[in-house]
């Protein structure tokens, strides 16, 4: 895996990453594609740029942590994974099928380079904390990036963390919130409103950075500001789209976890481009 | 040698008080030994280990789900990760957790439930536990621990440190009678006869076994022969003790300071039922919380005495 910091190749991984999303959940009929597409960027930069971490070593002991606390976006690491040289992207279209390594959430046992396996909302940021915390006590440079769902912050044990990792300053971890304002049953300011956001993880002691989470240079320097701060853990808001990418699923709660039909596929891939 | 002349019962120490010690001997020999508690530490005993080890132990506030999954966090970067609190709490609180992130991610935890079962006493229903072995049993790959005194939890706890899979290890908040002398070796999965019966075999787990070696002992007086073995490995149960004990007295009760509708008792069950059927007795808690009381007040009344587990001894005998 060749690591990147340009723009233009981050881009054109992003669209790799996207075309396999949409194809991938197409096959399956099923999956997650509007919460999948928000996410692309901040995965890509994240495993392409930012990230310590090797493909062919994927228990190296002081890489950094990587948790999709929002597992039902699956099918974003799975392409991830899989242009990293993690996982085999001839067989990502048997996601969903029994015997697949893609199962329908994140499962370790099939894939070891996952750190957690997901897919109940609302546990990440506590099992990046633990991870966080064994960093510090080794004295290993391995940071803890999680990322979680706009909607999955309704959750009471994300509360029970974020009070914990400002409390204890636990400078080595970076949550990332995929604001795309979009969960299963509506719009989350419908369903149960999470804002203010940055006044909340303010109040329980993080650096707050907000941002346009399809913004591959934006992500870079929030990336780079998180791990230049100490004493504070930093929380990125990303503000993304939900459904990125392809214009009938971009803000449509429709998409959240309905799969493609065919002739849907065959217009996204042209919206996606190459 | 009689009942009474084997076995003296002489007041020891509390389990919980043996685990917080066995984390400091663990924590004096492994610095990789880490310790989580959710604001009770001072009734859990991990006090001990957070005075000698602070660097090493993580304060998570009243929040056990929290609490659980960063024992997971710190347990799958390698650390010999123990999370403590009441049972009451950090399963029932941390059960979401501890089927996520620990059973079905495969992280080898080791969680602690202290002041289990209703010998807690004077708190009341909402600290009791009396469904946790249940809970701790129905999460796959757990091993379950529930020690009788003293001396087998310390040993059962370093045992359950380098198991290389995750634990539930059940403990109790009153000081209980000494069985096991120190040295009594142990293994995780293997039951240990206290005593050899002919007529009826007591099979218990935590307190309880001391009450059924009292029983045996009332027994006895009466010309019954009875055995006592205890299970201190709930899961995985060992299927042979068990198994021999139903063909060699035909008749079997199990006492418990659980729910008798999903404790050991259905366990032990379910291996009598696979090998050899015989008659069976259940003693524990029915379909019912317990009430405040001093811990002997309340396990009198609610009948986990040694002459309650004979008078169920002596049902089962009738039915054989």
């Amino acid at each position: 895996m060749q690591k990147t910091s340009d723009i233009g190749e981050l881009q054109a991984i992003a669209r790799r990453v996207r075309r396999h999303i949409v194809t991938m959940i197409g096959a399956a009929k099923s999956g997650h594609p509007g919460g999948s597409l928000s996410a692309v960027e901040t995965l890509v930069t994240l495993y392409f740029d930012v990230m310590r971490h090797d493909p062919a070593n994927p228990k190296w002991p002081e890489r950094d942590r990587f948790i999709l606390s929002k597992g039902h976006a699956a099918p974003v690491i799975y392409a991830v994974f899989a242009e990293a040289g993690y996982t085999p992207a001839d067989s990502l279209n048997t996601l969903r099928s029994l015997g697949s390594i893609y199962q329908g959430h994140p499962d370790r046992r099939f894939i070891p380079a996952f750190e957690a396996s997901t897919g109940s909302l609302g546990v990440g940021l506590s099992l990046g904390l633990g991870m966080a915390e064994a960093a510090r006590l080794d004295k290993s440079p391995a940071r803890v990036f999680v990322m979680l769902g706009d909607g999955e912050i309704q959750e009471g044990q994300i509360w029970e963390a974020a009070m914990y990792g400002g409390f204890h300053k636990v400078d080595n971890i970076v949550a990332i919130v995929d604001y795309n304002k979009i969960q299963l049953d509506g719009f989350v300011k419908d369903i149960m409103e999470v804002a203010p956001l940055a006044d909340k993880w303010r109040s329980f002691g993080w650096n707050v950075i907000e941002l346009d989470g399809h913004d591959i240079a934006a992500l870079q320097q929030a990336f780079a500001d998180a791990a230049a701060m100490k004493g504070k853990p930093t929380v990125l808001i990303a503000n993304t789209i939900k459904g990125k990418g392809v214009s009938f699923m971009e803000n449509n709660p429709k998409f959240h976890g309905v799969a493609p039909t065919k002739d849907e596929v065959e217009k996204a891939l042209q919206e996606i481009g190459a | 040698m009689s009942v009474k002349e084997k076995f003296e019962l002489k007041l020891g120490a509390a389990t919980r008080e043996a685990f917080g010690k066995a984390l400091v001997e663990l924590g004096k020999a492994d610095s990789n030994v880490v310790v989580c508690d959710a604001d009770l530490s001072k009734s859990t005993f991990t006090h001990l280990f957070a005075k000698e080890f602070p660097e090493r132990f993580f304060s998570c506030g009243i929040a056990e789900a929290n609490m659980v999954s960063i024992g997971a966090g710190l347990a799958s970067s390698g650390k010999i990760a123990f999370v403590a609190s009441f049972s009451a709490f950090v399963l029932n609180k941390g059960f979401e957790q501890l089927r996520v992130n620990v059973a079905y991610s495969q992280i080898p935890l080791k969680v602690v439930g202290t002041h289990s079962g209703i010998s807690i006493g004077e708190d009341g229903p909402s600290q009791m536990s009396v469904e946790d072995l249940s809970l701790a049993c129905s999460l796959a790959g757990f091993t379950v621990i529930s020690p009788a005194d003293e001396v087998a939890t310390f040993e059962l706890v370093k045992l359950a440190a380098y198991h290389d899979g995750p634990i539930f290890l059940r403990a109790g908040r009153v000081k209980v009678p000494a069985i096991y002398a120190p040295g009594q070796k142990f293994e995780l999965g293997k039951a240990i006869t206290l005593i050899e019966g002919k007529d009826i075999t007591l099979i218990s787990t935590g307190l309880m076994v001391a009450e059924c070696i009292r029983a045996a002992a009332i027994l006895e007086d009466e010309g019954v022969s009875a055995g006592v073995i205890d299970i201190h490995t709930i899961k995985p149960i060992d299927r042979e003790a068990i198994a021999n004990a139903a063909k060699n007295t035909g008749c079997i009760v199990v006492a418990e300071e659980h729910f008798t509708s999903c404790g050991l008792g259905v366990r032990v069950a379910q291996v009598v039922c696979e090998t050899n059927p015989c008659v069976m007795e259940f003693h524990g808690m029915g379909d019912y919380y317990a009430e405040s009381g001093t811990p002997e007040e309340v396990l009198v009344h609610y009948k986990m005495t040694g002459k309650d587990v004979a008078v169920t001894a002596r049902k089962a005998l009738a039915r054989k």
